[in-house]
């Protein structure tokens, strides 16, 4: 048996062409990108209202306005009590949480795609990096959008409670950690939220798929969901 | 001396379920040359798949050697693994597995942007295989929109896209009626007589039998027999004698 032309080594794609790609795939699944992100933006949004809510409160209460509702809460001297940092905590679980198992179905759903991606020609590279960037778009825009929610849902609420007040107290920037106890400000959150939601996202979407794409293609194309 | 493009040496492939092995592959042997037509055939859990992923690179055997080109399949690196499939092999399967976020147009045209082909290029070449199989006028439409037998004409014009030497096919015609799957089996055998592709195909369809070559009966994970054209010819023509 003759030894035929060696195999030469496969080429790594330019990068605007995984970017095209990407982008294309997030256009035509435009139905379920959108739920995708949703589930970002939920939990995002949930954690970034319940923070906000919180932060407000304390702003509000060192200024010496009650809240026409919460003035039977022991807060302590300190400002923040312990059932507010469990709050944050569950908060934060229920968004790690969620977004991590909304990008984990989105990527199992296409494992079959990343088998037949590697059939073509595929390296395992091109295949992270491109659930690498639809995940980080999609995280960025569903973050920013539930940051944005969380916040607006936070003020209404704060205006329930406080009225118009709110809006003198509003705890925009960072406090002066001497003055009390730490407060990040409101745009501070924000971007904890941006950032926090497109590195869950992120995570989320190219752990998985780094892993498909590592498995046999014959394997990754066996998984029907 | 026949030109040999596909060899295995005792190739075996066990699968593990739990404390289970099942042992889908108990060595196998065959060399294939270049230029023919191959229909693995045996009954369902027989091994066909396997012994078709394992040729095709799209999984690894637990022991033997696959040869493809006179090159040892388990000494590539990933990267030349990649190239191999991308260049070296056309895949068709049962079931399609065309990219449904993608046109027909590019289905055909992603096995070229991995192997590095200018837009202008793939574009051009897209549309000429699109226009072979039969589907120049339905290009750009989604997969979705196509029936079962236009979708596996995508799937062999995106198989072709390389110009590829091997093309492998997993039940091609499975899911077809048996019209739709005639005309795909005659448009595959076509690439075999007019480009010298050499075609191996697991099978339970009886029309491929007068297409092929030669017929590896697989037996649970074994060669049962070899079947040659002539002998092949005698069988067709009792099985034609018989159902009329
Ligand atoms: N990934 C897997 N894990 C466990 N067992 C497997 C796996 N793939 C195949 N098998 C088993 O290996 C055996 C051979 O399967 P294979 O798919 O090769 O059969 P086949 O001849 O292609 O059958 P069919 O004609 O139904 O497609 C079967 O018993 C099957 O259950
Ligand atoms: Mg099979």
């Amino acid at each position: 048996m003759q030894q035929r032309t060696p195999i030469e080594e496969q080429i790594d794609l330019p990068f605007v062409e995984s970017l095209r790609i990407s982008f294309q795939s997030l256009k035509i699944r435009f139905g379920r990108s959108i739920i995708t992100t949703a589930g970002i933006t939920l939990g995002i949004a949930f954690l970034v209202s319940v923070w906000t809510n919180n932060e407000i409160g304390i702003a509000l209460q060192e200024s010496g306005r009650q809240s026409t509702i919460n003035t039977f809460e022991e807060t302590t001297e300190q400002g923040i009590s312990t059932k507010d940092i469990w709050l944050i905590i569950m908060s934060l679980i229920v968004c790690v949480v969620g977004i991590a198992n909304s990008m984990l179905m989105a990527v199992t759903e296409r494992f079959r795609e990343i088998g037949t991606m590697k059939c073509l020609g595929a390296l395992d590279g091109f295949v992270v990096r491109l659930f690498l960037l639809e995940s980080g778009f999609q995280g960025f825009s569903g973050a920013l959008i539930g940051a944005l929610v969380g916040t607006l849902g936070a003020v209404l609420l704060g205006l329930k409670d406080y009225g118009l007040d709110l809006f003198f107290y509003f705890p925009l920037l960072p406090a002066n950690p001497e003055d009390g106890p730490m407060q990040l400000g409101v745009i501070i959150i924000i971007l904890l939220g941006c950032i926090l939601g497109m590195i869950l996202a992120v995570i989320g979407s190219s752990f998985p798929a780094w892993r498909a794409a590592k498995l046999p293609p014959a394997e990754a194309m066996r998984t029907e969901v | 001396m026949a030109d040999i493009v596909v060899k295995t040496e005792d190739v075996v492939k066990e699968y593990r379920m739990g404390s289970n092995i099942l042992r889908a592959l108990d060595g196998i042997n065959i060399e294939i040359n270049r230029g023919e037509y191959i229909s693995l055939m045996g009954p369902s859990g027989s091994g066909k798949s396997t012994l078709f992923n394992m040729i095709g690179a799209l999984d690894r055997p637990t022991e033997g050697r696959v040869y493809i080109d006179g090159q040892n399949m388990s000494q590539l690196s990933q990267k030349q693994i990649a190239a191999f499939r991308c260049h070296r092999v056309g895949y068709i399967f049962q079931s399609y597995n065309l990219l449904h976020v993608r046109s027909a147009h590019g289905n055909v045209t992603l096995p070229m942007i991995f192997a590095g082909i200018s837009e202008k290029q793939r574009n051009e070449k897209a549309e000429q295989l699109l226009d072979m199989v039969g589907l120049g006028d339905r290009m750009y439409h989604l997969p979705d929109e196509l029936s079962g037998g236009q979708r596996q004409r995508v799937a062999i014009a995106r198989a072709l896209a390389n110009d590829p030497s091997i093309v492998l096919a997993d039940e091609p015609t499975a899911n077809l009626d048996t019209i739709t799957g005639r005309e795909i089996i005659d448009l595959i055998k076509r690439l075999n007589t007019e480009q010298g592709v050499t075609v191996i195909s697991a099978t339970h369809d009886l029309k491929m039998l007068d297409v092929s070559d030669r017929i590896v009966d697989i037996r649970d994970g074994l060669v049962e027999r070899i079947r040659n054209r002539d002998e092949i010819e005698i069988e067709v023509g009792e099985v034609g004698g018989a159902g009329h």
